[in-house]
């Protein structure tokens, strides 16, 4: 019994390490361990063994039938392994192939750099808010300080509807509007189109974009604007930007000033970019004039407020270095999809 | 406006600054300083020689051999110059030094002109002989150089100085950027109050007085103004026994620093006093004044006048007029006239010295399309207080040229003189208003160089008549300001606690629809607001279209830019046919902005401005593409219930076939379709192009966002197809809805999967094919709760001729 359970035994192993298909290595499975196997014959034969040998030779078909299953179970991983790797090995690609793409649309330059100023603004608190494009000449002028037959009205090429209605040629309309409405203090910035009737050329349009600031409490002082500003300035141009205050005059501001930030390319030693200035103009601000106060029903002596505005298209073009002002009115989709 | 800086010296003369220096300053303290041109740029090691031999070059005829006296030495130069003799002095570039440009007058180099020693034609020459071209300024500022050659100096010329000192060219020519509000700074003495507040320095003032008159004016003159309102003063002085003459070089240059022709010196008097004063002046032959009379008053309509530039004028009865007894004589503020112009042979004048209405002077110089140096001046409102040291003025360079006698007395017509104002100080409220701590004593030292008095007691200042901008505490504190530096004002935040910032209602919905049509793949565009009214026949509108009625502009740039669109569709078109005509194979585009619909025209009050999306996309996709963007977006904004696509009212420039207007329970949000090809030719697009058009508006209006969670369902759905055969004009759109309305609670979806027309069904007929998703929340659905409402729906199909597909 002992030697024709060895005889099986190596007779199974032999064939299970020559065996080169899953078929076959299932079909000796089950010549070997299956109901109508040899090993299972060896079990039927038990009869045959004298009763006080069959534990013994129990043990050993059981330890026969172990080993080979063991060894089944490792061919078979063996096997699969070598197939996977087969199949792997048949499914190579080329990885340096270029990938597959969805496409995706892209915000317009002046837009993305408005959500940038927007972000800004945002963070110090300040609502974002619109105004109407066609307006009353009242919140265009009148309203700014800027009466009838003021020569900052002629300056300003603005486009009439009618004598009282016209495109806004600032977004400062906005301001009154605001104030108008009668909620204090006021933190708002307003972007939107305005309008001057100036031919198109490479740093001109007859429409562009106002990004219009307003801050009304009490106790708010030209430092306040200073610092403001130069917070805003840094935040968008990079922090070693620096700031210069020139003084300026603007109707309905009171003291007014213009910004400059020094050329964040070169540094503020002069180059190119800054036209060898060192310093970049970027945009106008004051102290809202006592008159704009008292004009919307606000007492200076009480609240006091600053006002600023830059234009968008300038920023734009800073920042992305664009030399052309009518590249952002064309809308090639090759300019379009750089940003 | 423009002034040299020897000329600011003069009335500043404790000025002692470089250009840059002043450059910078004048700018922080408010008046911008533009640009500036530094005389003795590119100038280097030039001094006055003196020539003691000149000797023929041996083998050049056009060249001589001169030996020049330059102080420390004699050196040899070889010239190609002749208008020289010897004794000439002559600036005199030495080895080594530099000039700024080449005697032929050609645009000077940026670096100069480096001058070394070398060989001309084989004899040695150490240096070079200037034209007043090679030291970089022109004839007109030195009108005693020599048309051609050399620039011979006068005989007292300090041999072996420096020339460019001797010159005057250390000096510079500034230009300013004057704010409309300094009306006094369009002023040498203006600028020169600026600088010397900027600087602390001292301000000299003029102070012009004639020292010799004769005979009294009004022996021969009478002056009446007839409309005051439009001339709040008027002076006139009289001259006699007048000589015309060049004025004296240093007047010449300082006019020609300026950019101003220097002409004669009566004339140029009158330049220069407007210069120094920025106060206009007039001279008028007194001979040519009919009656001996001047009278100031309005013109009539109709009249014409002859300027003094010979051209022919039509005035009306709002331009102001200088006339005599009998006829117009001058153009009041703007230009005089032909025939009383001073002339070589002019034996007596009347200068004026007059202020006009701002206002009504700039519409005139406007209707008239004349703009003067004069008028430039006017227009801003002139200060009137300033009109008599500036005729004075006149009268005393009249003096002091010799080029006449001045007339004793003045005719002055000022019958409401302006008054100084009062504006109370408050040094700590300054402080409180700009975030600083300037001390009082300190504020108070920036007022006297500005003419600014203080009166302690009154705690008041006076303001001079010529800050016509300073009227309230404000104004004075910008003062302050300016001169204690804007850089020294502190940097501060407002304090943060009340603030909460974030996008108002509008930009939020602008930034969802972006988000979505941004992922389907369409890139933003920016198009103008106005457009051609030709757009309208391009889109194919008919007469009555309601997109016609669009607002006009009144001064538009050109017709191309007249109205304000009423449809975004222009622009967004004529955008994809630059990229269709730019060769770009693909493109998707859309543009959110606002349109302009107004209640009536013409119009009465604001229109409505709708915000506005357009989406456009040729090359790749088709109706249904569009349509799934356009169901995406009305899914992003929360908008449930019934959503129809209606095919009943047709935009003619879209295909009639390929269009539909959307509506959001019955109400129209928008429309799509294929672009008529037509309109597509239009606007030069060769391919089909899909469109969109969404009133963002309203769908703000009509959005919800409030987002509730539903449960995952824990039962299987049941899919049931259905494919169904009719008429080829029965819609997708009425099969599901009469699925929908008869599936009842246990629908959760339907799904058209297929759409056939052809061989294997009968001609006039097509296939739609349907997924119906039945689930129950609580349990597994059977068919016995199926199989009924499928019958029901088949039979309520039936009822319509759609019948199952067999």
């Amino acid at each position: 019994m002992r030697e024709k359970l060895e005889k099986i035994r190596e007779e199974a192993l032999g064939k299970i390490r020559s065996v080169d298909s899953m078929d076959a290595l299932n079909d000796l499975r089950v010549a070997f361990l299956g109901k109508k196997g040899q090993l299972t014959d060896v079990l039927k034969s038990m009869k045959d063994v004298a009763p006080e040998d069959r534990p013994k030779i129990g043990q050993m078909v059981n330890d026969t039938r172990k080993e080979l299953e063991e060894c089944f179970d490792s061919m078979k991983k063996t096997m699969e392994e070598a197939l996977i790797n087969e199949k792997l090995k048949k499914e190579v690609i080329d990885v340096t192939l270029p990938g597959t793409r969805r496409v995706l649309g892209h915000e317009h330059p002046c837009n993305l750099i408005l959500k940038e100023v927007e972000d800004i603004f945002i963070g110090m608190g300040y609502e974002v808010v619109s105004g109407p494009e066609i307006e009353y000449d009242h919140y265009n002028f009148e309203a700014l300080n800027i009466p009838a037959n003021h020569p900052a009205k002629d300056e300003q090429d603005t486009f009439y509807i009618n004598s009282e209605i016209l495109l806004r040629t600032q977004t400062s309309s906005v301001q009154i509007r605001e104030m108008e409405k009668g909620v204090l203090p006021i933190r708002m910035i307003a972007p939107g189109r305005v309008f001057r009737a100036d031919e198109v050329d490479a740093t001109h349009s007859p429409s562009f974009h106002q990004i219009e600031g307003l801050v009304v409490d009490k106790g708010i002082t030209f430092a306040d604007l200073k610092g403001t500003l130069d917070e805003f300035c840094k935040l968008f141009f990079g922090k070693d930007v620096r700031t210069k205050f020139r003084p300026h005059h603007f109707p309905f501001t009171e003291p007014s000033a213009e910004v400059d930030v020094s050329c964040f390319k070169c540094g503020g030693k002069g180059c190119r970019f800054c036209k060898g200035e060192g310093w970049i103009e970027i945009l106008g601000c004051g102290m809202v004039h006592p008159h704009v106060l008292e004009m919307v029903g606000i007492d200076p002596n009480e609240y006091t407020g600053f006002a600023f505005g830059v234009g968008l298209e300038r920023l734009t073009l800073l920042k992305y270095e664009i030399d052309d002002m009518r590249l952002l009115y064309e809308n090639d989709l090759r300019f379009l999809k750089q940003f | 406006m423009n002034a040299s800086l020897s000329w600011i010296k003069a009335y500043v003369p404790g000025l002692d600054v470089t250009n840059q220096e002043f450059r910078d300053a004048m700018t922080l303290s408010g008046t911008k300083v533009e640009n500036y041109d530094a005389f003795d740029k590119n100038l280097e090691n030039i001094v006055i020689g003196q020539i003691k031999e000149i000797a023929p070059h041996p083998d050049a005829d056009k060249l001589v051999i001169c030996q020049v006296d330059v102080g420390s030495e004699t050196v040899q130069i070889v010239t190609g110059a002749h208008n020289m003799k010897v004794g000439d002095k002559v600036p005199t570039v030495l080895d080594g030094g530099k000039v700024a440009g080449g005697h032929d007058g050609s645009p000077m180099p940026e670096e100069g002109i480096k001058i070394k020693k070398g060989k001309l034609r084989g004899i040695d020459s150490y240096g070079m002989m200037c034209s007043i071209e090679e030291l970089g300024t022109t004839k007109e500022m030195y009108p005693d150089a020599a048309e051609d050659g050399l620039y011979i100096l006068p005989e007292d010329a300090p041999v072996g100085e420096d020339a460019v000192e001797y010159l005057g060219l250390h000096d510079a020519n500034f230009e300013f950027e004057i704010t409309s509000n300094r009306v006094d700074c369009y002023s040498v003495l203006g600028i020169a109050r600026e600088a010397a507040a900027t600087f602390g320095k001292e301000f000299h003032d003029v102070d012009p007085k004639v020292t010799k008159e004769s005979g009294d004016i009004r022996d021969y003159l009478e002056v009446e103004v007839a409309d005051p309102d439009l001339c709040p003063r008027y002076i006139a002085r009289m001259v006699k026994n007048i000589h015309i003459a060049p004025s004296p070089k240093w007047l010449q240059r300082r006019l020609a620093s300026n950019g101003i022709r220097p002409i004669n010196n009566v004339v140029d008097i009158t330049n220069y006093v407007m210069e120094e004063y920025g106060q206009p002046m007039h001279a008028f032959n007194y001979d040519a004044i009919a009656g001996k009379k001047i009278v100031v008053k309005r013109a009539n309509d109709g009249d014409t006048f002859q300027t003094l530039d010979g051209q022919v004028r039509n005035l009306d009865k709002d331009i102001l007029m200088i006339c005599d007894a009998e006829k117009p004589i001058g153009i009041a503020g703007i230009m005089g006239g032909e025939d009383s112009k001073i002339t070589d042979d002019v034996q007596t004048l009347v200068f004026e010295a007059a202020t006009f209405d701002g206002t009504n002077n700039r519409l005139s110089s406007k209707r008239l399309g004349l703009r003067t140096d004069a008028s430039g001046k006017f227009e801003k409102g002139l200060d009137p207080e300033n009109a008599l040291p500036a005729i004075e003025r006149a009268c005393q360079l009249i003096e002091e040229l010799g080029a006449g006698e001045v007339v004793g007395g003045m005719i002055d017509i000022y019958p409401n003189p302006v008054q100084p104002k009062q504006i109370p100080f408050n040094a700590d409220q300054i402080n409180e208003f700009l975030g600083t701590d300037i001390p009082k004593e300190k504020q108070l030292e920036y007022f006297p160089p500005l003419g600014i008095e203080y009166d302690e007691k009154t705690e008041m200042l006076t303001i001079p008549t010529f800050r016509q901008d300073l009227l309230r505490e404000a104004d004075i504190a910008e003062e302050v300001a300016r001169f204690y530096g804007y850089a020294n004002i502190p940097s501060t935040l407002p304090s943060n606690a009340e603030a909460h910032g974030g996008l108002s209602y509008g930009f939020v919905i602008n930034n969802k629809v972006k988000e979505i049509v941004k992922a389907y793949g369409f890139s933003e565009s920016m198009t103008y607001s106005f457009e051609s009214p030709k757009v309208f026949d391009k889109l194919q509108l008919s007469e009555e279209d309601e997109l016609r009625k669009a607002i006009v502009i009144s001064n538009p740039l050109g017709e191309d830019f007249s109205i304000m669109r009423t449809s975004l569709l222009n622009g967004l078109l004529t955008s994809l046919s630059t990229n269709y005509n730019r060769r770009n194979k693909t493109a998707a585009l859309f543009e959110l902005g606002n349109i302009y619909i107004p209640e009536e025209l013409p119009l009465t009050k604001l229109p409505d401005e709708r915000m506005t999306l357009a989406l456009g996309f040729y090359g790749e996709g088709d109706f249904f593409t569009m349509k799934g963007v356009v169901e995406e977006i009305l899914d992003g904004m929360g908008l449930k219930g019934l959503r129809e696509y209606s095919a009943d009212e047709l935009k003619p420039f879209l295909h009639p076939g390929r269009q539909a207007t959307v509506l959001q329970n019955k109400k129209p949000v928008g429309y799509l379709g294929e672009v008529h090809p037509v309109t597509a030719k239009n606007y030069g697009i060769g391919t089909k192009v899909y469109i969109a058009c969404l009133d963002v508006k309203l769908l703000g209006e009509l959005a919800r966002f409030d987002k509730k969670f539903t449960e995952i369902p824990k039962f299987p759905a049941v899919n049931r197809d259905l494919s169904l055969v009719m008429t080829k004009d029965v819609s997708a759109g009425l099969v599901e809805s009469i699925i929908s309305k008869n599936a009842g609670r246990i629908m959760e979806h339907l799904e058209l999967f297929d759409v056939y027309e052809g061989d294997r069904i009968a001609e006039g007929l097509k296939s739609l094919a349907f997924t119906i998703s039945f689930r129950a929340k609580d349990h597994t659905l059977s068919d016995d709760e199926i199989s009924p409402v499928m019958e029901k729906i088949v039979s309520k199909l039936k009822e319509k001729d759609i019948d199952l597909r067999s």
